[in-house]
């Protein structure tokens, strides 16, 4: 019998009766953003990793490739948002071999909310979709839970109140590709430098009809400032005194007779 | 009788609030201090209450703006009024300043804490005195800290980043109002319990005021609101 076995999901209910704390929904560290704008959709990220309070990778890359047209930021368990959105898109390019056609926005969303609502919210992932087809630009929100929005412009991760207040207070309709790649970068560093879950490098993906550009490290807030300028020396090193190598095999050597494959 | 649950004091002690205000925001200027709050008192789920004054003056220098319960925010109010009543009785020429009122709060509400009876509130202290503009706040907890912009519940997470950017020395009044009201913009579009009806709070040298109850303009005519779903009939 195939499917997801959700026996351990009833014995995580039966100990919650019992009294066991259950960790609510964590949110986890990230700040990942989309709007759109006059040509198409830009999508933003920020490129920290955590694993509780360590910082597991400076430098993360959380703006996935969907389709030529569609990308797909990512907000939650990394291994979730990883391999749901690299799942997607394999299946959408086995389609588009299929159909012969650009891949549209609203198939890959079909795609993605199916999946996570039949694993009913365990597939921790929380994921901005952004992309151009023939439809016009496109861009919605899909939660761990497998509900969708559509939206103009939209926040998630740990850092999506810092973000979205950039948004809420500065978004306009038909911005130029400047205009909304600066206001992405505004709210992406808001959510770096306000929100403890989000730091380090600002991505940006710029995704416009039959083009898009993936300006990875867009900015870069923060650098390494200090640095010693003599460099680093280590004083004498260990003495070598004697040398021995044994080695640890039998080198034999084989002479073939007759044919090798002879029975 | 014997009361297994629970022991009688248990009902003396502040489990959960009931009646709520949400957040208060703060910034210094160049005159002053201004503090922005709306007029709304939650009774959980509900919207209770739309006319709830929730900043008053203390003394002739001080402001305060509340957010959590409205009845322990009343009950802080008689502390304060009974504060700078002894102070007043001294007739001594001095006045307590923002300063003097803050420290008391923050020991009032840390006693309470250490005690496992909180007030249930996060204030915001501001005011002027001899020139020197105060701005601070204090929680249920006791966490307390003076800044040149602060905020309580969720102004921390969608004002101060705004605040953060764009707040600087020597304001004007029309400027850090405007600063205000899109604090409190962005607030009533993410906050669920945020009411579109406030007050902005001015303290000067000069005095306190409290301007009338007002709403802010909100916009809700983006295309994609309009009609989201085009070119993707059938989705949501």
């Amino acid at each position: 019998m195939g499917g997801f076995s959700f026996d351990l999901c009833k014995r995580n209910e039966m100990l919650v009766q019992k009294g066991l704390k259950q960790p609510s929904f964590l949110k986890t560290g990230t700040t990942i953003v989309g709007l759109i704008f006059r040509d198409g959709v830009i999508l933003g990220a920020d490129t920290r990793a955590t694993e509780g309070p360590i910082v597991a990778d400076k430098n993360c890359e959380k703006i996935h490739y969907m389709a030529p047209n569609i990308y797909c930021c990512g907000a939650g368990t990394a291994a979730d948002t990883e391999a749901v959105t690299d799942m997607v898109s394999s299946q959408l390019k086995l389609h588009r071999y299929h159909t012969g056609r650009e891949s549209k926005v609203v198939t890959a969303l079909t795609h993605l909310k199916s999946h996570l609502f039949s694993y009913q919210g365990h597939v921790q992932a929380a994921l901005v979709l952004g992309g151009v087809d023939m439809t016009g630009p496109h861009l919605h929100t899909i939660y761990p839970h497998g509900s969708t929005d559509t939206l103009p412009f939209a926040t998630m991760g740990s850092g999506s109140l810092a973000a979205m207040s950039v948004f809420e207070s500065k978004y306009r309709e038909g911005m130029s590709r400047d205009e909304g790649i600066k206001l992405v970068a505004e709210a992406i560093s808001s959510g770096i430098f306000n929100d403890l879950g989000s730091g380090s490098n600002v991505d940006i993906c710029v995704i416009t009809k039959g083009k898009r550009e993936y300006l990875r490290n867009y900015l870069l807030p923060n650098p390494r400032m200090y640095i010693s300028e003599k460099g680093y020396s280590f004083s004498k090193k260990t003495e070598v005194l004697f040398t021995k190598i044994t080695p640890l095999r039998e080198v034999v050597e084989v002479i073939e007779v007759g044919d090798a494959m002879e029975e | 009788m014997n009361n297994l649950i629970g022991s009688d004091a248990d009902s003396q002690r502040t489990l959960y609030p009931y009646v709520t205000g949400t957040s208060v925001v703060g910034i210094k200027y160049k005159d002053g201090i201004l503090l922005a709050a709306d007029m709304g008192g939650s009774y959980g789920s509900t919207l209770r209450y739309k006319t709830v004054e929730r900043m008053k003056s203390v003394g002739k220098h001080s402001i305060i703006g509340a957010s959590g319960e409205i009845s322990d925010f009343q009950e802080i109010m008689r502390y304060l009024d009974e504060l700078i009543l002894y102070d007043n009785m001294w007739d001594d020429g001095n006045s307590f300043g923002p300063k003097e009122v803050h420290n008391y709060l923050t020991r009032v509400m840390y006693n309470r804490r250490n005690k496992f009876n909180p007030l249930w509130n996060s204030l915001v202290l501001g005011g002027v005195k001899n020139g020197q503009k105060y701005l601070g706040t204090v929680n249920m907890i006791g966490v307390h800290y003076e800044d040149n912009h602060v905020a309580t519940g969720f102004g921390n997470h969608l004002s101060r980043p705004i605040l953060r950017d764009e707040w600087h020395e020597n304001l004007t009044f029309e400027e850090g109002v405007k600063l205000l009201e899109k604090c409190m913009r962005v607030l009533l579009y993410r906050d669920r319990s945020a009411v579109n009806k406030l007050q902005i709070a001015k303290i000067t040298e000069e005095g306190v005021t409290i301007s009338q109850p007002y709403s802010l303009k909100t916009f809700w005519n983006f295309a994609a609101f309009q009609n989201p779903t085009v070119g993707a009939e059938g989705s949501w």
